[in-house]
């Protein structure tokens, strides 16, 4: 009998695996990215309602876990705002890294460890689930405002962060020797802790603007930890889904890099060299010169082509819906209308996308990088709002810049270009930005909001 | 289930994931990020193993913690990847 449970068991494991397969390859296809959710939706329901099947349960815990969790998590995804996305996404990514360490913690505590691939088993899982949760509680209050986005560093925190993972691999490596001698769960909950720190100190000297690779890259991670269950369950299903969910993140972890034309070390490790963070802003670039919402309607009005590039200050504003509406108003008025997406701007990978979406921007308005550069001469105007790194042609001119190299979308290369802006004060990477400085470039400054609700307001009234 | 065949499973498991989306419309990274979070919330299977066999009260505990996070982390995933798609749905009929 038993025999027939676990082939069951077994069945309905591979059926989820497909159906995670499936899942993830309809969600990268635009128009069956929801069905795949709900395909890779229906394989979770499968496997834990399969899992329930397995031997000697007592239920009690479980569903009072279960109601609990669920209640948590429609409340959150319903009341949840789009523009506090990327903060919501870093905390589901650290409670998936957290349940992993807790199913390794507790196998130990229950069963101990009997062998060393047992062991190292546990460890791994609560290792990285470990600095899933404790980087993702980071980037979640970076990315939520409760602690400050810039980086944050202490004198001498590389050597400090080295002496951490120096002795994780030490203490590893005595565990996994001796998972069962009697100081060994001391030893377990010392590898554990410092996991946490490991996250916590990992995380804090990244700054904001590089939070979409990092959160790509813990998105990885909590796959991989679930994978590492796996390996302690020995779990197929486990291991399959996890490490299909590691592989996606350090993908999407590579396109973000590439973006920023950053290595992965480079973003961890480095952040931004401050020592040349200024750049010598040139005799020939004079000064910016400020525009009216006046003004600039009038240069609208006569556009033929307009494309508009958002940043983070869009979501910042929560401007989008009021983008949306200038967009229309000037397709309206017999412009082309395009709005220009770099892979990075934001706080998340696609993170002008989903903000764009919610506001009801058609589809075919919206351009990838590589096709709007190519025609960006033939542009009329070039609305850029609350971006700044992603525009900036020192990345294209200026050797020395700390971005050089970095692919942005070429805004000053349209016949004129008007940014929104808030002051003069420079972007998040504390970059000066030529691109305001440049002949065809007129600054409006004020809250984005407010200032496209002007420009809005200009067009009804003529 | 040997060792050897979980490490096949594995390796073999990386190289498909690689394979399945090394082409992504950039349209499309937050839903696939989170909806491939809400797949890594598959830990709860592993926590519903936990809870149901702790050997005592924290164990218990313990377990029973994982499957509440687990949970938040599946049914909440999948919940805003849907509504996040739904919005991108609305777009492709709206523009005749």
């Amino acid at each position: 009998m038993t025999d027939y449970i676990d082939t069951f068991i077994n069945l309905g494991y591979i059926l989820a695996s497909i159906l995670f397969i499936l899942g993830i390859k309809m969600l990268s296809k635009p128009h069956r990215a929801r069905q795949g959710n709900l395909v890779s939706a229906v394989g979770m329901l499968i496997a834990v309602v399969v899992s329930l099947f397995e031997c000697c349960l007592t239920f009690e815990w479980v569903l009072v876990g279960l109601i609990i969790g669920a209640s948590i998590g429609v409340m959150a995804a319903r009341l949840v705002q789009m523009t506090a996305m990327p903060q919501m996404v870093a905390l589901l990514n650290g409670f998936g890294g957290i349940a992993s360490l807790l199913v390794g913690w507790e196998t130990y505590h229950s069963e101990s460890a009997e062998t060393i691939f047992m062991s190292a088993s546990i460890l791994l899982t609560v290792l990285i689930g470990g600095v899933a949760f404790s980087g993702s509680l980071i980037a979640y209050a970076k990315l939520a405002e409760r602690i400050p986005g810039k980086p944050m560093r202490f004198s001498g925190q590389q050597p400090v962060n080295a002496a951490i993972i120096a002795a994780i691999l030490l203490g590893a490596l005595i565990f996994v020797m001796n998972p069962a001698a009697p100081w060994s769960y001391p030893l377990f909950v010392v590898i554990m802790i410092l996991s946490l720190a490991l996250g916590i100190l990992g995380i804090t000297p990244i700054g904001g603007a590089d939070m979409p690779v990092v959160i790509a890259l813990l998105n990885s991670y909590s796959g991989l930890a679930a994978c590492a269950a796996g390996f302690i369950l020995l779990n197929n299903v486990l291991i399959v889904a996890g490490a299909l969910v590691g592989a996606s993140g350090f993908i999407l972890t590579g396109i973000m890099c590439k973006a920023m034309n950053r290595s992965l070390g480079n973003v961890l490790f480095a952040g931004f060299q401050t020592t040349a963070r200024k750049i010598d802003p040139g005799a020939g670039q004079g000064e910016a010169k400020a525009i009216s919402p006046e003004d600039a309607y009038y240069v609208l009005e006569a556009a033929r082509s307009v494309v508009f590039v958002p940043g983070y200050g869009m979501a910042v504003a929560q401007a989008q819906h009021a983008v949306r509406e200038l967009g229309e108003i000037v397709a309206n008025n017999g412009a082309e209308v395009r709005y220009a997406i770099h892979p990075v701007a934001g706080r998340m990978p696609g993170h002008m996308n989903v903000l764009l979406a919610e506001a009801n921007v058609v589809y075919e308005q919206l351009a990838e990088m590589d096709s709007v550069n190519p025609i960006m001469e033939t542009v009329d105007v070039c609305i850029v709002i609350g971006a700044n790194d992603v525009v900036n042609p020192a990345a294209r001119e200026v050797a020395s810049s700390p971005i050089y190299g970095m692919p942005i979308i070429n805004a000053d290369k349209a016949k004129s270009v008007i940014v929104l802006k808030r002051s003069m004060a420079s972007g998040f990477a504390g970059i000066e930005n030529p691109l305001f400085y440049k002949e065809n470039c007129r600054m409006l400054f004020g809250d984005a909001k407010a200032t496209l609700q002007q420009l809005i307001g200009e067009f009804k009234e003529s | 289930m040997s060792i050897g065949l979980l490490i096949f499973v594995f390796v073999l498991s990386i190289f498909l994931g690689v394979e399945l989306i090394s082409k992504v419309p950039s349209q499309l990274h937050t839903p696939l990020m989170s909806g491939t979070n809400a797949i890594s919330g598959i830990t709860l299977v592993g926590a519903l193993t936990a809870a149901g066999t702790g050997v005592d009260l924290l164990g218990s505990i313990l377990g029973t913690l994982a499957v509440i996070f687990a949970t938040i982390n599946v049914v909440g995933g999948y919940l805003v990847t849907n509504r996040m798609l739904a919005m991108f749905k609305r777009k492709d009929r709206e523009p005749q």
